[in-house]
């Protein structure tokens, strides 16, 4: 093959190459539009988008590879089918040429894809900078975040934007794993030892998140939300969790039920949950103290309103399977009144 | 020898039904056995595709209220754990029990009680399992039984549901192990004269590096599980973080078991392709030795990768970065084969019967499967992937679009020979397409359901995240499938009735098996064959012409002669005698199981006795039943 | 009396019939015993993970008594003599020192088991019991699994005792091999201890 045609031939590979790239992106994409709002493949925080770039370039090199192969054996299937006037096939037993090509040949492909991808590996399990640091305690099935500022908080983390958070994982009962797809890719949550990631956003918004590892009957509702804003907007919504919690005349009846009822069993609302500022504090539960300011409860199960509120306190393990959150048999003017109270805690 | 002095008691006396039940049930032959296993396999089958309809039948539409979150874990746990210890294996197992032998040219395998406790232990410990059911529900702790979720109590509900599966598993590798250290030395020792360890059928050494694996893999999950029996019974801290335990040693364990198991799933599925295809294309496998160097580097790699599915349990950069290179070059070895088969069927005469579809099927599905699984090695994006839906759809590609269809297509290739009829090949290829279009219906949507962030386990979810129609479109698949099933089973009751007469080789095919009558008699070979060429039959019925092309050899020649001697030599063969004691042996287990479960010393050692009882009688009987 | 595993070698009509020229039985007892390293290096391996993990239990250092050990594991040793010279015995066809051997062998074991229990009994008296923690549940996993592993060699040499006794063991070939096969699980079984006192006991 002279030169000319050598580089023609390579320019009509190149062309083919961004041929195959561009319409399995557009295939990809057409499956995958960016309505998900759990889709990965649209990634919101540098440390995702990092991730999908990986993934960008290995996808691509698959799908040359499954077109160029599947095209293979369908070209070998039509050509060498019995009765086309082939004769009798000769009887090779082997090609030792050919064995080295496409035995090096993949070789080379993933040692480029394993040079692409050790440095993220590295770059991704470095601490960054002045970060915030948030410790993010999985529960079955809720998650509970401390910050270094001293808020506690259940289900939804609030983050500032451009700003990365250092997440320290904890468990206290079984392995979960904490994922919010659009931001970071997930870091499992292992009890009796301690795991970091890092998330970021770069717009504010909602991202939703799951728990990714099988934790028990509710998995499933072991949801999680991260919550971006503006520094300014995140600095004030720290100020504000940071109050006590308003005492408000009006619901004086669920308060005193709150704190001193003794429901079913002997059970007591202040033995598992806290509100800072009140006498309430038990840890088994979320903590309280600004439960009517959070977008959804119950492991982000249901949207905060005063219905879903009455109803989840009417009966929890039959909304949520396995719920620790015990039957307390409470009657509809109890639940009225500890629903005021809750919802009056902004 | 013999010197009888005094009368064998009557409980040592060896059976000698050789019809009905019994003779099933004191059968030492390898092809029953092999028969016994395949039937189980596919009971177990039935049932584990049954459990997955219900899955698929709850996620059809987000917030399914079919099945409660209980049944659903205790679903999606016992589907995982039949699907592969229950189906894929033993369906490897089947056929390792009854092509091995006749493929290597011998008479049956090394030790028949052996095989036949294999069995039985296999049976009682799936039979252990699944009685569960009854007894407080079904494990719901996942196919991976994680700690401490699966190790501590009360995490869970139901208080032995975890127990039988951590003692049916246990139970399960007993039947491993010993069935692999039995083909082990059968492939070893027992090959026919002239058949050196390169001159094997492809599927032999799969079989081989299978074994090998097994018997390895094999003691560490035994290690994993009695750990976590003692957690749960005798309040062990092996893996109890607030005891100072390591849930992750649980995990190193299991992977390090469970990813040769991957191997031991897939390999035998190869084998079979690797035998069927050059049939059909009338041509020698393509590069025969790197086939098989390509299996035997698989089985050692396998060891070396287990982490890549820990690469979110937090083991540091290095370790991540280590098992993501090991992991991508495993699909080298992998590839080396697929380009193999490939080059098999280039420039052959390809006939497209049943069980070359299915081979076809296997190599296209396997590619798919292949190309999602390197994608898994780039860790920051497996980060996303791990625990959704798409790595759900990769390993199905793998196992059901590899192992499972590469099984049916031994099915039919190997059909006309058990039972000495042809299948329909019409009902075959309608199964085949059904198959097919159902499978990637039911779980090319995982891919996407997965990079849209579905994530595993799930017993249900939200409207408005993108995933209903996918999830509706993969239910729909699954019934596809398992009406493809149905085809499957009609065919192979109508065909074993009324099927067209076979004949020793109705596929012109390559290796000894199909030397002699179909279905063979007891003893396999008439006289053992001398091997002198890879493929051995084939190099009997052609030659090759200057251009290397195959020439008939004249008839007369070696095949009518070595029939003739069949005929004449079959009489003289002792095979070894039926025996009631792997049976008895193996039913004392799931009673030390039970005694374990119930915390009942008295029936743990009647469990042991029978054990005892069975291996001593088994050790006492006389090699032969007593002529009258 | 035909001996019952007999029919399980080809070899009986053809000593050149197995392909390797190993003996089925033996081969298969090799590889059920590289299965076994398999099993003792998981559970060894996850010993030496959990030694330090003592938590308020007390620690190696204050439960091992080396001196102790050091003679059951002699005493444990021997019978790997007393199980060659057994084997020696059947080979020459002298089944009375055959089981005077493998008398003894059995009751080395038993001694060593002897042993066992009465550390085990010590170790719960100074507060190490398989609830402690993780370092006293992969004690007394792996050193009871090696101990089960004795129970079930000595086991097997009373069974080959009493065939011998009642003259069920094949004087010639097909009886020693019986008892070969013993030897090298009872061997084993030895070997694994070596390394168990070295790794576990002895390294610092």
């Amino acid at each position: 093959m002279d030169r000319p045609l050598r580089k023609r031939a390579r320019s009509k590979l190149n062309y083919v190459v961004r041929l195959v790239a561009l319409a399995s992106t557009l295939l990809l994409s057409a499956c995958i539009s960016a309505d998900a709002p759990m889709n990965y493949l649209y990634p919101e925080g540098p440390r995702a988008i990092q991730a999908d770039r990986l993934w960008d370039v290995t996808f691509g090199i698959a799908a040359f590879v499954f077109i160029a192969v599947e095209g293979g054996l369908i070209f070998i299937l039509f050509k060498y089918r019995e009765g086309k006037a082939h004769g009798s096939p000769r009887q090779i037993e082997g090609h030792t040429k050919f064995e080295l090509i496409w035995t090096a040949i993949p070789a080379v492909i993933l040692t480029g894809i394993a040079f692409m991808t050790v440095p993220v590996i590295f770059d991704q399990a470095r601490e960054p900078a002045d970060a915030l640091q948030v410790e993010v305690i999985g529960h079955q099935w809720w998650w509970e975040y401390k910050y270094d500022n001293g808020v506690v908080t259940a289900n939804e983390l609030h983050i500032p934007t451009d700003r990365p958070v250092y997440l320290t994982l904890k468990s206290v009962d079984v392995i979960h794993s904490y994922w919010i797809p659009k931001l970071a890719g997930k870091q499992d949550v292992v009890p009796g030892r301690i795991n970091h990631m890092t998330i970021e956003a770069t717009k504010p918004g909602e991202y939703l998140g799951q728990c990714a590892e099988y934790c028990g009957l509710s998995h499933a509702n072991m949801r999680a939300k991260a919550i971006a804003h503006e520094p300014a907007d995140f600095d004030q919504w720290v100020a504000d969790q940071l109050e006590d919690a308003a005492s408000d005349a009006s619901v004086q009846e669920g308060e005193d039920l709150f704190m001193t009822g003794v429901f079913a069993d002997g059970q007591m609302c202040v033995a598992c949950h806290a509100v800072q500022g009140s006498d309430a504090a038990g840890i088994v539960g979320p903590n309280l103290t600004h439960v009517g300011s959070r977008t959804r409860f119950a492991g982000s199960m249901f949207e905060m309103n005063e219905e879903n509120l009455k109803a989840w306190l009417n009966d929890p393990p039959e909304l949520k399977p396995g719920s620790k959150m015990p039957q307390l048999n409470l009657t509809d003017e109890q639940i009225d009144d500890l629903t005021a109270y809750l919802l009056s805690l902004k | 020898m013999a010197m009888v002095t005094t009368p064998t008691p009557w409980f040592l006396r060896r059976p000698k039904a050789s019809h009905g039940i019994w003779s099933w049930v004191t059968t030492v032959d390898h092809k029953r056995i092999g028969i016994m296993y395949g039937y189980t396999a596919f009971v177990f089958f039935i049932l584990g595709g049954l459990e997955a309809l219900l899955i698929r039948a709850q996620l059809a539409t987000p917030e399914g209220k079919l099945i409660s979150a209980d049944l659903y874990n205790q679903l999606f746990t016992t589907h995982g754990v039949t699907m592969i210890f229950l189906v894929v294996m033993p369906m490897g197992a089947a056929f390792f029990n009854y092509f091995i032998p006749l493929m290597i040219g011998a008479r049956d395998v090394a030790f028949p009680r052996l095989n036949s406790l294999s069995y039985w232990v296999f049976l009682f410990g799936g039979l252990f399992l699944y009685s569960s059911w009854f007894f407080g529900g079904a494990p719901d702790g996942g196919w991976f039984g994680y700690a401490p979720l699966s190790s501590s109590a009360g995490f869970l509900p139901g208080d032995h549901r975890i127990d039988f599966y951590a003692l049916g598993l246990q139970i399960l590798g007993v039947a491993s192990i010993v069935a692999s250290a039995n083909f082990i030395t059968t492939i070893l020792n027992m090959r026919a004269p002239g058949m050196k360890l390169m001159k094997m059928p492809v599927f032999i050494w799969m079989s081989l590096v299978v074994n090998f694996l097994l018997l390895f893999a094999m003691p560490v999950i035994a290690v994993a599980l009695f750990f976590m029996t003692f957690d749960r019974t005798f309040g062990a801290l092996f893996f109890a973080p607030a005891g100072g335990g390591d849930p992750i040693l649980w995990q190193h364990l299991f992977w390090l078991f469970g990813h040769p198991e991957v191997y031991i799933l897939i390999l035998p599925a190869m084998g079979i392709v690797s035998e069927i295809l050059p049939v059909f294309s009338r041509k020698p496998l393509f590069g025969y030795s790197f086939v098989v160097f390509s299996g035997a580097a698989i089985g050692f790699m396998g060891w070396g990768v287990w982490a890549h599915h820990m690469f979110t349990v937090g083991l540091g950069p290095a370790a991540n970065s280590a098992f993501a290179v090991s992991t991508m070059f495993i699909a080298v070895p992998t590839g080396v084969k697929i380009f193999n088969w490939m080059a098999t069927m280039a420039g052959g005469s390809l006939k497209f019967k049943t069980p070359m579809l299915f081979s076809i099927g296997f190599i296209a599905m396997f590619i798919i499967g292949g190309l999602s699984g390197v994608t898994h090695s780039i860790v920051p994006h497996d980060a996303q992937q791990q625990d959704t839906y798409y790595i759900v759809a990769h390993f199905h590609y793998v196992l059901f679009g590899g192992a499972i269809i590469g099984l049916f297509g031994g099915l039919y290739f190997w059909f006309p020979k058990i039972y000495g009829k042809m299948m329909d090949e019409r009902l075959g290829k309608i199964h085949f397409w059904m198959m097919l279009i159902g499978f990637n219906m039911t779980f090319g949507p995982f891919h996407i359901l997965g990079l849209k962030g579905m994530p595993r386990r799930y017993y249900t979810y939200q409207a408005g995240l993108g995933w209903e129609m996918w999830n509706m479109l993969s239910t729909v698949g699954a019934f596809l499938i398992a009406a493809s099933t149905l085809v499957f089973m009609h065919n192979w009751v109508k065909s074993k009735r009324k099927g067209e007469i076979a004949g020793n080789d109705p596929w012109d095919a390559r290796t000894l098996e199909w030397t002699i009558p179909s279905p063979p008699p007891e003893y396999n070979f008439a006289v053992i064959p001398t091997v002198t060429e890879r493929d051995d039959f084939w190099h009997r019925k052609y030659k090759e012409d200057k251009k290397g092309r195959p020439v008939p050899v004249p008839v007369g020649g070696s095949e009518e002669h070595s029939e003739d001697a069949e005929h004449d030599a079959g009489h003289g063969i002792h095979m070894p005698s039926p025996s009631y004691f792997p049976l008895v042996a193996a039913i004392g287990m799931p009673v030390a199981g039970f005694a374990v479960i119930l915390h009942s010393w008295p029936l743990g050692i009647v469990g042991t006795v029978i054990t005892l009882a069975g291996f001593y009688g088994w050790v006492l009987e006389p090699a032969t039943a007593e002529e009258h | 009396m035909h001996d019952a595993t007999v029919e399980e070698t080809h070899a009986e009509h053809d000593p050149h019939a197995t392909y390797t020229g190993l003996d089925n039985v033996k081969l298969a007892m090799w590889a059920f015993l590289g299965s076994e390293c398999l099993f003792f290096g998981a559970l060894i391996a996850s010993h030496l993970l959990y030694r330090n993990r003592t938590g308020t239990g007390p620690t190696r250092h204050d439960v091992y008594d080396i001196p102790y050990t050091s003679v059951s594991s002699f005493v444990l040793l021997m019978s790997s003599l007393t199980m060659v010279l057994a084997l020696a015995a059947i080979q020459r066809g002298d089944h009375r020192k055959l089981r005077i051997w493998l008398l003894a062998t059995s009751l080395l074991g038993a001694s060593f088991i002897g042993g066992q229990f009465f550390e085990f009994t010590e170790f719960v008296h100074k507060g190490l019991t398989l609830q402690t923690s993780p370092f006293g549940s992969s004690f007394f996993v792996l050193t009871g699994f090696h101990g089960t592993h004795v129970a079930i060699g000595i086991l097997m040499l009373l069974t080959m005792y009493t065939l011998s006794k009642l003259g069920k063991l094949d004087p010639f070939s097909e009886g020693a091999k019986k008892v070969e096969m013993v030897g090298l699980y009872w061997h084993f079984v030895d070997i694994i201890w070596i390394v168990i006192f070295t790794v576990v006991y002895l390294f610092p």
